[in-house]
């Protein structure tokens, strides 16, 4: 590493890394020089001089946001002429704009507040008029409101350069400057907010939250966003038990300050007024509600007998229950219902790579990965599309370590903007590695992400091909759902038990237990089989538990409220393999945590468990799942720590015709999205996988209709 | 054409060709030594061509006075990149109007000053970017470059050299933001004209992020004649550092007003007495503006001053682009500054917050003080708002307001303060809003 550079900034010696920017140095040694434009990650703007500093043996004041330590450089970065510049550039702010932060969403959170409250212009000597704008509306979800703007073009950057949208620009000039939409009056985009949650003031706000209430007002509950795979943390803001808005505020977690749209907004699902809040039990062939009392006590009857009788049972497990839910349901099948017939809706073949790389250590990405790896393939997925984030992270890896991307998909993807593209139809993809195997092999390391179209043999042979290359490679199996990865790891499977160990006597899988005509009794647990498949078994005694009345909860005898993954403490695992925590933030009366439910099963059938609680299952899962010893402190803060699971890879069978991908769009969410108003009320939903820019956007029928100025190329 | 009658004190330069007949067409311009110097720059070195432009003292005459030479030795060689030519016509300075003469009656000077700026760093391509309200001049410019590749001046292996060079016009949009040269980059380039952040300068990154040399029309319109007599004779046309000649664009209060052709280091009052035949109507002066609306006024007894760079420098204003405007004591100097923010306040970018908020804000105040309504204490604020816009903003475009104003703030306070005595009636009261 070269020589580190001395420099004094406020009279304190430091030593920064050539090139390091003076604002950063400075943060570095605890002096905080202020900014609107400069946004870590970002492009350098020099718009908002807020960072004005002295230099000395320099006339004038310099912007320390693009002006690199040099050796002997003496900064002073409050001296009068210093605060005096800060002073005049608030006050300069301050003249158009509207100061209505009375009303204003940002109050109490604004950036402009505290630098005003902070560095003065408190007294205003701007007598004339102000320019004023009128608000307007780009979506459902953006709203911008020019005069409270003071154009420091971070959302122009964050869309355009975080996210490769680009949906955002400047239009007019001098005072009249403002951002545009990139239709001219509206918004077409990925409606993901990250517009909103980066701009300093009020300037943009968003339609779910603007005018509900004041910051203060909330109680922020950090947790993971319960849609897709990538386990994003999202921050709820809870009023009395509700969600008012959801944003990752503190940048902490995998995600730092990405969300999508779903992990914005789409947390309305929770809310929904469909949402069960009594136990339902049927009764004379109709569901009708039922104390929580009476309907437990059903069930644990209902089984005893049939377990008595030694009668088929099913276990269907959920993609969005918290590890320790599943590993609990499992361990109930397994244990209280002696049954192996269990499995859960599988987007990924996760086992067969975990078998494919048996006997090798440190094989699987971790969600940092993806970000620090000098090049990775995409191997059958839309990645902007089905894992956002991961889309994002690789394209932030690209912008600031110029990794090299390559994708290997049957349609456009955005990465196409970026990567390396080759189309190849679905089961066509190792011709078109073959022909990325001379450049793959020139890449120092790989990280190999793959979608469910690899599956089975295939996922043998990808490690082939991955191996061939002689560099070091990684994988990462994508699967869809918020812990599908978590589901699988705590063996809610058939032939597999927690940590992929081998089941002494596999049972039924997915299809079989649907198919089989004399299976005795279905439990499933947050999951939706009965909206794409027939339950064979007519007379099977159903209990369902989940937060609406599904196509699966409607054909139950007992129907058990559950509570969403926002109401609930534990753990998930996200694709990478990386745990991260769920915290509680609102509460649906009536409802209970899946693990509360389960623990109350086992207690109505006389199985003494002791104290069941998210923290007791986690220590009992850390302790007993191999690859699941992750650090509690790491997990417990806030942070996400990797798990890592193996396979000794003997005897195990993969069963690729059970692997079905959820193939979600941005604006689709399974069962879950269709509770999701704010989804439902965008013009892009639903979206498609592999769309071709080209083409005129899918508009959806019925949604607001407006003109589209996008022309055929 | 010209708009005004020369006068006998000129020394006619660049400006040798204007009175000719059919001045635009190529083979007048042959049949006056033309594309003579690119003949001889063709046999030259470029560290040989550098020199010869040093020895010149020629100065940038866009209005920040940059040693030409200097500015083209910064260009990178052997980068990989292709390299770029690039003409600042996007003449939007209040005041003048120079270039357009150039472009006018001579643009083969100008095509000859770009192929030898093109020589000397092996570009391939050039660019005059000319101002969208220029639209006539477009057309006498393309009419000039077809001509040139007629005769084999431009296009492939040029004169026998086995060099290429293709040139093109391009329009701007009427934003005077993009004659600032990295905002003018931006709007060649298909962008919002906005200036870029510098460093790194468009000599190393410039066009299409390539190395480039970019200087006003007058700049390479001077650049033939110096190959031609060599720079020591430029050089001594005018004062040290100060070499040759420039255009000076008059206007304002005097008898004759126009475009004159004078060495540099010409003295001011000779300039309003003897060329432009004295102050209209036998008024007295009351200040000049000396290069540009954005350079600050010079107050009548700061007029005896040789009209060059260091010279105006020292006077704490500048030459800029030759443009000055010529005042009388008739003349209303809030009505002046008000005009001058008014300019600022349109043209402003709008990137950076003291220069978008700062002229607007000042454009406010004046506006109101111009129409009775001002107070006391709008004076100093207008001093102190010039001042914390100054230095401070992205791009020259902040200083170039605030200094002109700060300037009549400060020289003409007198002025300022019979406002107030004159609107006493009118008067606003005192506002204080905490």
């Amino acid at each position: 590493m070269a020589d580190l550079v001395n420099l004094t900034i406020d009279g304190r010696q430091l030593q920064a890394a050539p090139g390091t920017l003076l604002i950063n140095a400075a943060k570095e040694a605890g002096i905080s020089i202020p900014s609107f434009c400069y946004y870590d990650g970002l492009a350098l703007q020099a718009a908002c001089r807020m960072c004005l500093v002295e230099v000395e043996k320099t006339p004038k004041l310099q912007v320390a946001c693009t002006l690199p330590v040099t050796e002997g450089m003496v900064v002073h970065t409050d001296s009068p002429q210093v605060r005096q510049a800060r002073k005049g550039m608030l006050e300069f702010l301050l003249t158009n704009h509207p100061l209505d932060c009375p009303v204003c969403d940002k109050g109490g959170e604004c950036e402009l507040q505290d630098m005003v409250f902070r560095y003065g212009a408190g007294e205003s000597r701007f007598i004339d008029t102000k320019v004023h704008v009128d608000e307007k509306q780009w979506s459902p979800i953006v709203f911008y409101d020019a005069p409270r703007c003071i154009l420091c073009y971070r959302c122009v950057r964050i869309c355009g350069e975080g996210l490769g949208v680009n949906a955002l620009g400047i239009g007019n000039r001098g005072v009249a400057s403002e951002i545009v939409p990139n239709r001219g009056d509206h918004l077409e985009c990925d409606e993901c907010g990250a517009c909103i949650d980066i701009c300093p003031v009020g300037a943009l706000t968003s339609g779910t939250y603007r005018y509900k209430t004041r910051p203060w007002e909330m109680r922020h509950s950090p947790t993971i966003c319960t849609h897709c795979s990538n386990g994003c943390k999202t921050t709820l803001g809870v009023r009395n038990g509700e969600i008012m808005r959801a944003n990752n505020r503190d940048h902490s977690g995998v995600n730092g300050e990405f969300l999508c749209v779903k992990g914005r907004y789409a947390f309305d699902f929770n809310g929904h007024p469909d949402r069960l809040t009594s136990p339902l039990v049927r009764v004379n062939g109709e569901l009708r509600p039922a104390s929580w009392a009476i309907a437990l006590a059903t069930v644990a009857k209902k089984w005893t007998e049939l377990k008595a009788r030694k009668s088929n049972f099913g276990v269907i497990g959920s993609n969005h229950t918290s590890n320790e839910e599943n590993y609990l349901l499992q361990k109930f099948a397994r244990e209280v219902l002696g049954t192996s017939n269990i499995d859960h809706h599988r987007t990924g073949d996760v086992a067969g790579l975990l078998q494919a790389l048996h006997g090798r250590s440190n094989a699987l990405a971790t969600t940092a990965d993806l970000y620090n790896t000098k090049a990775a393939l995409v191997v059958d997925s839309d990645l902007a599309q089905e894992q956002p984030f991961l889309a994002f992270h690789l394209r932030a890896n690209m912008r600031h370590h110029k990794a090299h991307v390559y994708v290997v998909t049957p349609g456009p993807v955005r990465e196409d903007n970026y990567a390396t593209s080759v189309r190849a139809e679905l089961g066509q993809e190792f011709e078109a590695l073959e022909s990325l195997r001379e450049r793959l092999a020139a890449e120092p390391e790989l990280v190999i992400l793959f979608g469910a179209a690899i599956k089975g043999e295939a996922v043998n042979r990808l490690v082939a091909f991955g191996d061939s290359l002689g560099i070091p490679v990684k994988y990462v199996c994508l699967v869809d759902y918020s812990n599908s990865r978590g589901a699988s790891d705590m063996g809610v499977l058939p032939d597999l038990l927690p940590g992929y160990q081998p089941a002494a006597e596999p049972g039924w899988n997915y299809d079989q237990i649907l198919a089989a005509p004399d299976l005795d009794a279905l439990w499933v647990v947050g999951a939706n089989p009965l909206s794409r498949h027939q339950l064979a078994a007519k007379n099977a005694f159903v209990v369902v538990q989940d937060l609406f009345l599904t196509e699966t909860a409607q054909r139950a005898d007992v129907v058990l409220p559950a509570a969403s993954a926002y109401e609930k403490n534990g753990t998930v695992t996200n694709v990478c393999g990386d745990v991260q925590k769920l915290s509680r933030g609102p509460k649906t009366m009536g409802a209970k945590p899946d693990l509360e439910i389960i623990a109350l099963l086992a207690r109505e059938m006389r199985h003494n468990w002791g104290s069941i609680t998210p923290e007791a299952a986690f220590a009992e899962i850390r302790s007993t799942v191999r690859g699941y010893n992750v650090p509690f402190v790491v997990i417990e803060t806030g942070g996400a720590a990797a798990a890592t699971p193996s396979m000794d890879g003997t005897n195990f069978q993969s069963q690729p015709e059970l692997i079905r991908p959820a193939n979600n769009t941005l604006y689709t969410s399974g069962t879950l999205g269709r509770f999701s108003k704010m989804l439902n009320s965008l013009m892009e939903a639903p979206g498609e996988l592999y769309h071709d820019p080209r083409k005129k956007p899918v508009v959806k029928e019925g949604s607001v209709q407006l003109e589209t100025t996008r022309t055929e190329k | 054409m010209r708009y005004n009658q020369p006068s006998p004190l000129e020394v006619r330069v660049i400006s040798q060709h204007f009175d000719l007949p059919n001045s635009t067409s190529i083979e007048t311009y042959l049949a006056n030594d033309g594309y003579v110097a690119i003949r001889k720059v063709l046999g030259m070195t470029p560290e040989a061509i550098i020199e010869e432009l040093k020895t010149s003292s020629l100065r940038g005459r866009g209005g920040a006075g940059f040693p030409t030479g200097m500015k083209w030795s910064f260009v990178p060689r052997n980068t990989g990149k292709p390299t770029y030519v690039i003409c600042n016509s996007d003449e939007s300075e209040p005041g003048t109007c120079k270039d357009r003469l150039l472009m006018e009656n001579d643009p083969h000077q100008l095509i000859e000053g770009m192929l030898i700026a093109g020589w000397t760093i092996k570009s391939n391509r050039g660019y005059i970017f000319i101002r969208g309200e220029y639209r006539y001049l477009i057309d006498i410019v393309d009419r000039a470059i077809e001509e040139a590749y007629e005769r084999g001046y431009l296009g492939k292996n040029i004169l026998g050299s086995g060099w290429d060079f293709d040139l093109y016009t391009h329009t701007g949009a009427g934003a005077y933001e993009c004659g600032e040269e990295s905002a003018l980059l931006e709007s060649l380039e298909g962008k919002r004209g906005i200036p870029r952040m510098k460093p790194p300068f468009p000599a190393v990154v410039g066009a299409f992020q390539s190395p480039t040399i970019l200087n006003n029309t007058e700049t390479y319109s001077s650049i033939p004649v110096i190959f031609r007599n060599g720079g020591a004779w430029y050089a001594g046309l005018g004062t040290p550092k100060n070499g040759g000649t420039r255009l000076m664009c008059v206007s304002g209060h005097v008898n004759r007003p126009g475009v004159y052709e004078l060495p540099m280091g010409f003295n001011l009052m000779r300039l309003i007495n003897e060329v432009c035949g004295g102050v209209r109507n036998g008024k007295k002066l009351k200040a000049v503006i000396p290069g540009g609306s954005s350079s600050p006024a010079l107050k009548a007894n700061e007029c005896d001053i040789p009209l060059d760079y260091d010279s105006l420098a020292k006077a704490k204003t500048m030459a800029g682009s030759g443009g000055l405007v010529v005042l009388d004591e008739d003349t209303d100097i809030v009505a002046v500054a008000l005009r001058t923010m008014k300019f600022y306040a349109h043209e402003s970018c709008g990137w950076c917050i003291p220069c978008r908020e700062g002229t607007t804000w000042l454009k406010k105040i004046l506006s109101r003080y111009h129409e009775g309504g001002g107070r006391r204490s709008d004076i100093d604020l207008i001093g102190e708002l010039a001042a914390n816009m100054l230095g401070r903003t992205f791009c020259p475009l902040g200083d170039a307001a605030a200094m002109p104003t700060a300037a009549f703030v400060a020289k003409f306070r007198d002025d300022f303060e019979a406002y107030l005595e004159k609107n006493k009636s009118a008067q606003a009261p005192e506002l204080a809003v905490v």
